[in-house]
């Protein structure tokens, strides 16, 4: 019932009141009255009729008036503060009822404002609180992706899908060192954030291991499974996986949720094992028949002390033969599997001026005592524990420091054939070879630190050697360190981008990925990208001009990733136009020896797949790829976002739509231009900025911003 | 009668040292210094029994062991299979494809002798 029906009923009620029990009291009196009574009366009455009448009406209205005034503050105010209340409740968190009314509502509104204000602080509280939860979860993102990110191993981590959430720096130098084809395409064309793990990794080995995985976790074991596989390229690779379970309080029943691989490429080891194999091979197996050969020569010789002197000749002959052969085997198989026969500690290639820097480092903090270096050969690598061998050169500067008081030290790093000379050398008396043996057989200190190893330990680990030299002409004189050459494998020198900020190596909104093709229903912001830009011999793709490079980032999760980019100068066979030069900056000698647009491109779709195509005037870019699709066999059939045309969607009035301009419009700033890699990241940073403009015109989806763009005037401009 | 061997090798300085050897323990010997020569010479020499060794051009001392076997006509020829490799699976190949024994290299000429002439019942 409305308060507007139930103020009319109480009036009515007010009135009956009023009345009512005079009426019925008269009603009674009168019925017991008689004739000549009732006379009287009316008589009585009716003259004063008027007064009475007044009365009541004057009663009625202060009554209606009094009910009016309660009604008012009571129900009225009461209800205003209901839909004040809600308010608060809702749309607006900081709004307060104002006291009014009768003290009684002043009160309650009162305690209505003191519950608001409890009630905001709590959720202040809560805000707060899940804020520093984000964001410590995020740092603890961050700390792990730069911990991966240092990591010496290959480490991939994958969701059920076996798309890629995570991958560290050596993962990517590990597989694009695997990459095959004549395009360096930055990053690895393999690996990338939301790429397939199974495009460097056989399926159904991946699929094995998940098995082994769940069987050991049904059965309570250490679920971890390993297997070895053979690249497309022919190497062998460990790889070693482990689950990532979804957190829950049930231990017994957490579900896979992922994957992490660590990935070693064993090529290399199992070749040295393989060659130390042949070698014992060699010596063992193969010393059998020239031992029996000689034996049994011996044995005739001494069984036969009478045989004639030719006949002793021969058997004499036989065991200098067969013993100069055997000698010759020896040597060779030393020569020729010397590395694998080496000592198994585990050495590393490390370059021997880094060695250096740092027992230099080490000697000034420890010793204050200066070096200086030589002749230092910059590039040679060798294989040390480098721990072990600087700790030994500090330990040796120490001791001569005790001993001989030199002005300074000096290194010096040359090399013979195989070998490596690493020599300390210092100015000052000669030594006895004595006290350099015992200093050889000390257990090795400097300072306070101590370690049980002694120098002979140390060149023993390194299957080296160490010699005292004297210069006698200069008056001084020289420890030498011989150790072994290595020869590093070639990803240890991959040129890096530079790249500022962290890398974007990670991403585990990427676990909620499901993997569909392209669905353009889907939102903008979901979407996995390649934003690419092409630059050209000129403007005429239909009369012979051609691409010459090709750029592309991607784009996953609304980031930009500067890390898994494509980079090529493709040859195109044709003379460059002069006028182009100073435009792409690109000369005829950059371009000669790439490979061609017959090779690139398979490489560049392989970059794409999966992914919608975005580029600044999308229609040129398109144009030059259509052209070759006869003759490389390759199509482009994802769809295709254009920037220009989006642009023009957001600002229609605009008269340019030029990328420079909407860069400046967006207030974005980018280093070098016409260059095709970064207009193709400038362009990617445009979009991400466009799909929040769109966003605000519920431009949400893949399939609106198609239509938008098409609705364009831009559009109808034709290649 | 004089028992005849066969000494199939193709080093000549175990030849050398095998052939003095036989022949001085009264024994009638030819050599052959490969498989398909071994073949010719058991047919024409028909020896008692063959020292054959494993690793050989042409004919591998396996093969030649098997091609003799095959034959039911020299069932009592007897195969001493003489080789540098001493693994125990070939060992169990050679004796499981019909040598009668399995010397490994280096081996002692006495020993040699010794089992040979068991063998022939000399």
């Amino acid at each position: 019932m409305k308060a507007k029906h139930r103020f009319i009923i109480a009036v009515i009620v007010l009135g009956l009141l009023m009345t009512g029990p005079f009426v019925v009291t008269s009603a009674l009196v009168w019925l017991d009255m008689r004739e000549a009574e009732r006379n009287m009366l009316t008589e009585l009455l009716l003259s004063r009729l008027p007064v009475g009448t007044l009365m009541t009406l004057f009663g009625f209205v202060i009554g209606v008036l009094v009910l009016h005034k309660l009604f008012k503050h009571y129900v009225e105010g009461l209800l205003r503060m209901a839909e004040t209340l809600r308010l608060m409740l809702g749309a607006n968190r900081n709004f307060r009822v104002t006291p009014e009314g009768p003290p009684e509502v002043q009160q309650l509104a009162q305690a209505a404002n003191d519950l608001a204000q409890q009630r905001d602080a709590l959720m202040d509280d809560v805000d707060s609180q899940i804020a520093r939860a984000k964001a410590s979860v995020e740092e603890e993102k961050n700390r792990l992706a730069a911990l991966m990110s240092e990591l010496a191993q290959a480490v991939v981590v994958c969701n059920l899908d076996g798309r890629i959430l995570l991958y560290n720096n050596r993962a990517r130098l590990q597989f694009k060192a695997l990459a095959q084809g004549p395009t360096s395409v930055a990053g690895g064309a393999l690996i990338g954030l939301g790429r397939s793990i199974f495009s460097i990794l056989e399926k159904s080995q991946i699929e094995h291991a998940r098995e082994v995985i769940d069987q050991r976790l049904a059965g309570g074991k250490l679920p971890i499974s390993t297997f070895t596989t053979t690249t497309r390229g022919g190497q062998l690779l460990r790889i070693q996986m482990v689950p990532v379970l979804a957190a829950s309080v049930d231990n017994a029943a957490r579900a896979l949720t992922g994957y992490v691989l660590t990935v070693e490429n064993i090529t290399r080891s199992i070749e040295e094992e393989e060659r130390r194999d042949r070698a014992l091979h060699t010596l063992s197996q193969g010393s059998r028949s020239a031992i029996g050969n000689i034996r049994a020569a011996v044995a005739n010789l001494i069984d036969y002390p009478d045989m004639e002197p030719e006949l002793r000749e021969r058997f004499l002959r036989v065991i200098d033969d067969e013993v100069a052969k055997r000698s010759l085997v020896i040597d060779q198989t030393m020569s020729q599997f010397s590395d694998s026969l080496k000592t198994r500690w585990p050495l590393e290639d490390i370059l021997g001026i880094d060695i250096i820097a740092a027992a230099q480092r080490r000697i000034d903090d420890k010793l204050k005592l200066p070096t200086k270096t030589e002749e230092v050969d910059a590039s040679l690598w060798i294989k040390a524990d480098s721990f072990s061998l600087v700790f030994a050169l500090v330990c040796l500067a120490s001791k001569l420091q005790d001993h001989y008081e030199p002005r300074e030290l000096r290194f010096r790093l040359t090399t013979n054939g195989k070998l490596a000379y690493l020599d300390l050398i210092w100015a000052g008396p000669a030594m006895s070879s004595e006290t350099f043996y015992t200093w050889e057989m000390e257990s090795m200190q400097v300072g306070s630190d101590t370690t049980p190893l002694t120098l002979r330990d140390v060149i023993d680990r390194h299957g080296g050697e160490i010699w005292y030299e004297r210069e006698k002409a200069a008056h001084r004189a020289f420890f030498r360190f011989v150790l072994p050459v290595s020869t590093p494998e070639a990803e240890q020198v991959v040129e890096e981008r530079h790249v500022t900020g962290r890398p974007e190596y990670y991403d585990f909104d990427l676990f909620k990925f499901e993997d569909k093709s392209i669905d353009l229903d889907r939102k903008l912001s979901d979407l996995t990208y390649t934003v690419f830009d092409t630059e050209t011999t000129g403007l005429e793709p239909s009369n012979g001009d051609e691409i010459i490079q090709v750029g592309a980032a991607r784009i996953v999760n609304g980031r930009l990733l500067r890390q898994e980019t494509f980079d090529q100068l493709v040859d195109p066979e044709i003379p460059l136009k002069p006028e182009g030069i100073p435009i792409h900056g690109i000369t005829e000698d950059m371009v000669r020896g790439q490979p061609n647009i017959d090779l690139v491109l398979p490489a560049f779709h392989e970059f794409c797949e999966d992914t919608v195509l975005i580029a600044h005037n999308a229609a040129f870019d398109m144009r030059f790829l259509q052209l070759k699709e006869e003759r490389t066999g390759i199509r482009f059939t994802q769809p295709v976002l254009d920037t220009l045309l989006l642009s023009a969607v957001v600002h229609p009035n605009q008269e340019s739509h030029k990328l420079d301009v909407i860069l400046e419009r967006l207030g974005i700033t980018i280093g070098t231009r016409h260059n095709a890699l970064e207009d193709a990241l400038a362009t990617g940073e445009v979009f991400l900025k466009l799909v929040k403009l769109l966003e605000d015109q519920g431009i949400v989806t893949v399939r609106q911003a198609l239509e938008a763009s098409e609705k364009t005037y831009f559009a109808r401009v034709k290649y | 009668m004089t028992k005849k061997i066969l000494i199939v090798d193709d080093e000549p300085n175990i030849v050398i040292s095998l052939e003095f050897l036989m022949k001085k323990e009264g024994f009638d010997v030819a050599v052959a210094s490969d498989g398909e020569e071994a073949l010719a010479k058991v047919a024409s020499f028909e020896p008692d029994l063959v020292l054959l060794d494993v690793m050989m051009p042409k004919k591998s001392g396996f093969e030649v062991c098997e091609a003799l076997r095959a034959d039911p006509a020299r069932a009592g020829l007897l195969v001493v299979m003489l080789t540098a490799k001493g693994r125990e699976t070939e060992v169990a190949k050679g004796l499981a494809i019909g040598a009668d024994a399995y010397v490994t290299k280096p081996f002692s000429t006495k020993d040699l002798v010794t089992r040979v002439k068991g063998m022939l019942g000399v």
